[in-house]
């Protein structure tokens, strides 16, 4: 903003008045249906509040024992927010490596004048398409293409590889593979085209000086690109950490909200979700919530420093 | 000589590396199009067809189990489109409206609130729907507004995501002197808004037009707490269905035609705006 556009603002005091009308419907919105609702759930963390078949118990008061029936472990010894906890942070991991690995790979691939790849806007548009797609749909679609009776198996059948048909969703790793491919190839493409834009942005000058240098392309990667990269590729391992935690359509859809086998597919977000569903019970699910709070704000405040960091500096970055 | 045979094996190098880049996108181009190839498939082919075994090409039964899809009795597919249209494209209309009436204010208007309210947007940016969702079923059981539209689509006013969005389209595009002229010539502050700063926001609010639509058309945790009402569900509500009724005695032709139907709208509107909405996905997160 120039001075004389301050000047300008500052001359018209009926002004502020504009600013507040225009902003309030937002905060109206939000705070309707956001944020009185949060702190209802914070508030429903602390009570007993369920419906055991047709007999409401509760509302009633007690504390934060909520909090330690959530952390204490069950019949079996496990505790059940730590496993699903656990199972949401593997699944992420198993999705979201290859993710950035391959959308790294393809960015410099496609920003690359010496390689000069053809066809780009093709390959661009084949990418992205998943990212789009109904995640109910998508999964519900691997489930009949990969059950028993599908078409996978009856092409492994076909071709003599197995005996007998595979029960894919009966088996823990191939039911993380399956959800881990199923995410990967919803996000690599949206992953790829951010990071392109964030190599175009840089000076193309610094990859000349370099090539002058006679750096190696493997040099110049992890030399020039990687770090001047850094700050956008923070953002992308962040926004798709926060994707993670909020993991839910695709498990659920594929396992039919339980997670099998075993629960070893659970998150938990669907953990959250059959507190709502089966039991209504409000009270352990407001203990989720909280939790879930806590993380994903911790989680939030790293994104927020690494912007405010990157913004500051943008300058230096592009006069070299 | 030794040049020659330096710049002869450099060539050879990325005749090799440019194969092996090709062969990459290839697989990964297989990987994308592969589930879809057999889902359209799979849509061509009659129940004792898709029992019999694999099959790589369309087989005559597409219109048959389109037929049967549209008209099932316990699944009504297309009051579910219907349902989840109207829902997504009064959510597409009134995010983008209000996000960029939000941004406007500002960006343009200088008052004592203006920081924190910036921040507080950015602060809540991250924090993820779910977190609410227990108030607000709450909420809304006791407002009576389960198994109604509204809950759906009124919480799209308030978009943290798009208004940062349109504040960065604004910072560039929208120069102060545009709204200040507009003033000079009588007009008023809603009216410079709606009739000179919306069409120079036009592309950016067609792109999140598109992105709030295709999100709302996909969402599926909170339609499923709140609508059970056969006339009210959305599509994915109704996917979920098909995901927990008893398997063995579907026609499964008519399962992928669910399917298909549930994607189709999106992805057609996908095929014809591509090079946009892929100009769009950048243009909001990586600034200049």
């Amino acid at each position: 903003m120039s001075k004389e556009e301050k000047v300008l603002k500052k001359k018209s005091p009926r002004n502020a008045k504009w600013g507040y009308i225009f902003i309030i419907p937002f905060f109206a919105a939000y705070i309707c249906c956001t944020l009185i609702p949060q702190l209802m759930t914070f508030y429903n963390s602390l009570f007993m509040n369920y419906r055991d078949g047709l007999t409401q118990v509760g509302p009633k008061f007690v504390g934060l024992q909520n909090f330690v029936k959530l952390f204490s472990p069950d019949n079996s010894g496990t505790i059940g927010i730590l496993k699903y906890f656990g199972n949401t942070i593997i699944l992420w991991l198993m999705g979201a490596i290859p993710q950035i690995v391959v959308a790294m790979l393809l960015a410099v691939f496609f920003t690359s004048y010496r390689l000069n790849i053809k066809g780009q806007q093709f390959f661009k548009t084949v990418i992205y398409m998943p990212n789009l797609i109904m995640a109910s749909a998508f999964s519900m679609l691997f489930f009949t293409l990969f059950s028993p009776v599908g078409p996978v198996n009856q092409l492994l059948l076909g071709a003599g590889w197995v005996d007998k048909a595979v029960d894919f969703l009966n088996i823990k790793i191939s039911v993380r593979v399956l959800i881990s491919l199923m995410n990967f190839l919803m996000w690599f493409g949206n992953t790829t085209i951010l990071l392109m834009a964030g190599i175009q942005g840089i000076d193309q000058s610094l990859f000349d000086a370099a090539m002058v240098d006679g750096a190696s392309s493997t040099q110049t990667f992890f030399r020039v690109t990687l770090p001047l990269l850094r700050p956008i590729l923070i953002y992308t391992v962040i926004t798709a950490m926060i994707g993670g935690i909020q993991m839910f359509d695709v498990p659920q859809i594929l396992t039919k909200g339980i997670g099998m086998p075993n629960r070893t597919s659970m998150t938990v977000v669907m953990y959250l979700n059959n507190y709502l569903t089966t039991s209504k019970n409000y009270g352990m699910a407001g203990a989720v919530s909280v939790v879930l709070f806590i993380i994903s704000a911790a989680l939030s405040l790293v994104v927020y420093s690494s912007l405010s960091r990157q913004y500051k500096k943008p300058a230096r970055h592009r006069k070299y | 000589m030794k040049n020659n045979d330096q710049s002869e094996k450099a060539r050879i190098h990325l005749l090799m590396l440019r194969i092996l880049v090709y062969a990459i996108l290839l697989f990964l181009t297989f990987l994308c199009l592969v589930f879809f190839y057999m889902l359209i498939i799979n849509s061509s082919r009659s129940n004792a067809q898709l029992q019999a075994g694999f099959s790589a090409l369309p087989q005559g039964n597409f219109i048959k189990n389109l037929k049967n899809a549209w008209t099932d009795a316990s699944i009504n597919i297309p009051r579910g489109m219907l349902n989840s249209f109207i829902i997504a494209s009064s959510c597409a209309i009134l995010t983008t409206y209000f996000s960029a009436l939000t941004a406007y204010g500002i960006h343009i208007y200088d008052f004592k609130l203006k920081k924190p309210a910036f921040l507080f947007i950015m602060a809540v940016m991250m924090i993820p729907p779910q977190v609410s969702a227990v108030g607000f079923i709450q909420l809304m059981m006791k407002l009576k507004l389960t198994n109604n539209f509204l809950p759906l689509i009124v919480p799209s006013i308030a978009a943290p995501v798009v208004f940062f969005y349109m504040k960065q389209y604004m910072e560039s595009v929208l120069p102060y002197e545009i709204v200040e002229s507009a003033r000079i010539d009588g007009a008023g502050e809603f009216r410079i808004f709606n009739q000179i700063v919306l069409p120079i926001m036009k592309p950016a609010i067609a792109v999140q037009m598109i992105f709030s639509f295709v999100q709302s058309w996909n969402n599926y945790f909170i339609p499923a707490l709140l609508l059970d009402k056969a006339e009210m569900k959305t599509v994915p509500i109704m996917i979920a269905q098909l995901r927990s009724a008893d398997y063995s005695k579907f026609d499964m032709g008519k399962v992928y035609m669910f399917i298909l139907l549930a994607i189709l709208p999106v992805l057609i509107v996908y095929l014809i705006l591509s090079r946009f909405i892929i100009k769009g996905v950048t243009a909001g997160a990586v600034k200049g």
